[in-house]
């Protein structure tokens, strides 16, 4: 078949909402495009691990301790499911780790802000992860197909941490004077830094008008902004909490709510590196690396010495 | 730079005794005990499965999507292969 055919093929494929799948031809930039996010994703689940890992020591009861330990695990797994979607592209597993923990692959910037107090676990269970899994649906009806199946195994495991971070909420904000001072400064600190994880102003986006072309995205990040804010508010409102936005308010015509946009300055400081955890979280990333080569070491010696006696019996 | 995480394996997974084997996912693992034990932590964590098959990747020969028309074509011509095909007397009813 000649290049022409093979994209007519390809494009085809997008105009019936049919998925691609690993050994269809693909543009190289739509391959490029998926091996960026989709290995973004991985790390942002493993970075992820680590803010909330900061609390499974000290976690108040042993109820929150187990379904800590339940969350951090599951989002280590989602960050396996994504590694080798990623890999389905023609990219290893240690190509990809390697970048990560160079600094050359970026992940979510919202990893890269401190979990202080119980009710941070709360707050990125109930924001960060609601966040999280409205990117996620969308991106199950993605058009590549590992990346789809995976996000559909992800987003049934993530409701449950969505949920076990709401109840922390709850128990704080009808708990005594001082708890619901911890959950609403939860809330402050992670209001902005979660309106940010669905990137820049569709207007300043860069990847943007492919994602959406190509259907890897079917929803732009200002329209998943706004159906964040709507969905919450009313939650903050149950809790009893404030939104820390002064202009936040029901827009009848749009049905929606207006809300401040986050300080993108901020945001572009973090991603390139800035933020307050940036070195912490690949420090800590590169040091269990290293720490874990043994193990790997370790397995690959055993398995080259079974062969190696199944071969000699 | 140095490949340590293994070969690829291929996870399917039976939900129930007596279903068939479906198709989940991948992992790196260094033999098959290792396989099998990555598939359990990694595929299973709420009973999604009674039972696993782990295939090394470079094992599974699969078609080419170029070979979608002619591979497939033998059997498109063939309509005798399907029950509506035939027509039964209405006296008969279902058969």
């Amino acid at each position: 078949m000649e290049l022409n055919k093979f994209e007519d093929v390809f494009e085809g494929k997008l105009a019936k909402n049919e998925m691609v799948e690993p050994k269809d031809w693909m543009p190289d930039n739509y391959r490029k495009h998926l091996i960026r996010q989709i290995s973004q994703h991985a790390h942002s689940e493993i970075v992820g691990m680590l803010p909330e890992g900061n609390w499974i020591t000290r976690a108040p009861s042993l109820r929150s301790k187990v379904v800590l330990l339940a969350k951090v695990q599951d989002e280590g797994g989602h960050g396996l499911y994504l590694y080798t979607a990623a890999e389905t592209l023609g990219v290893s597993r240690d190509e990809l780790l390697n970048n990560l923990h160079t600094g050359k692959a970026k992940y979510s910037s919202i990893f890269n802000y401190p979990t202080l107090t119980w009710a941070d676990i709360g707050a990125v269970g109930w924001l960060v992860d609601g966040a999280a899994i409205m990117n996620q649906v969308m991106l199950q009806r993605t058009s590549y197909g590992p990346y789809a199946r995976a996000m559909v195994r992800i987003c049934k495991e993530e409701s449950f941490h969505q949920r076990q971070g709401f109840e922390i909420m709850t128990r704080l904000a009808f708990g005594t004077e001082d708890q619901k001072a911890m959950a609403q400064d939860a809330l402050n600190r992670w209001w902005y830094p979660t309106m940010m994880m669905f990137g820049p102003p569709d207007a300043e986006s860069p990847n943007s008008e492919n994602a959406m072309k190509w259907r890897i995205k079917r929803e732009t990040n200002d329209q998943l902004r706004q159906k964040f804010v709507n969905q919450t508010v009313p939650q903050v409102e149950y809790l009893g909490l404030t939104v820390p936005d002064a202009n936040l308010k029901w827009n009848e015509a749009k049905k929606g709510y207006d809300y401040s946009e986050p300080n993108w300055v901020e945001f572009k400081n973090v991603i390139s590196g800035n933020g307050p955890c940036n070195k912490e979280r690949l420090a800590a990333r590169n040091k269990a690396h290293d720490e874990g080569a043994w193990v790997r070491e370790a397995a690959q010696a055993f398995a080259k010495k079974r062969k190696e006696v199944y071969a000699a019996a | 730079m140095s490949d340590n995480q293994g070969p690829v394996w291929e996870i399917f997974l039976q939900k129930k005794a007596g279903q068939p084997f479906v198709h989940c996912g991948s992992l790196h693992a260094f033999d098959k005990e290792m396989a099998l034990q990555n598939a359990r932590d990694l595929y299973t964590r709420r009973g999604e499965g009674v039972s696993i098959w782990a295939v090394p990747s470079n094992a599974i020969v699969a078609s080419s999507p170029e070979d979608i028309g002619p591979f497939f074509e033998p059997s498109n011509d063939k309509v005798y292969r399907h029950p509506t095909f035939y027509q039964i007397p209405d006296a008969i009813g279902h058969m």
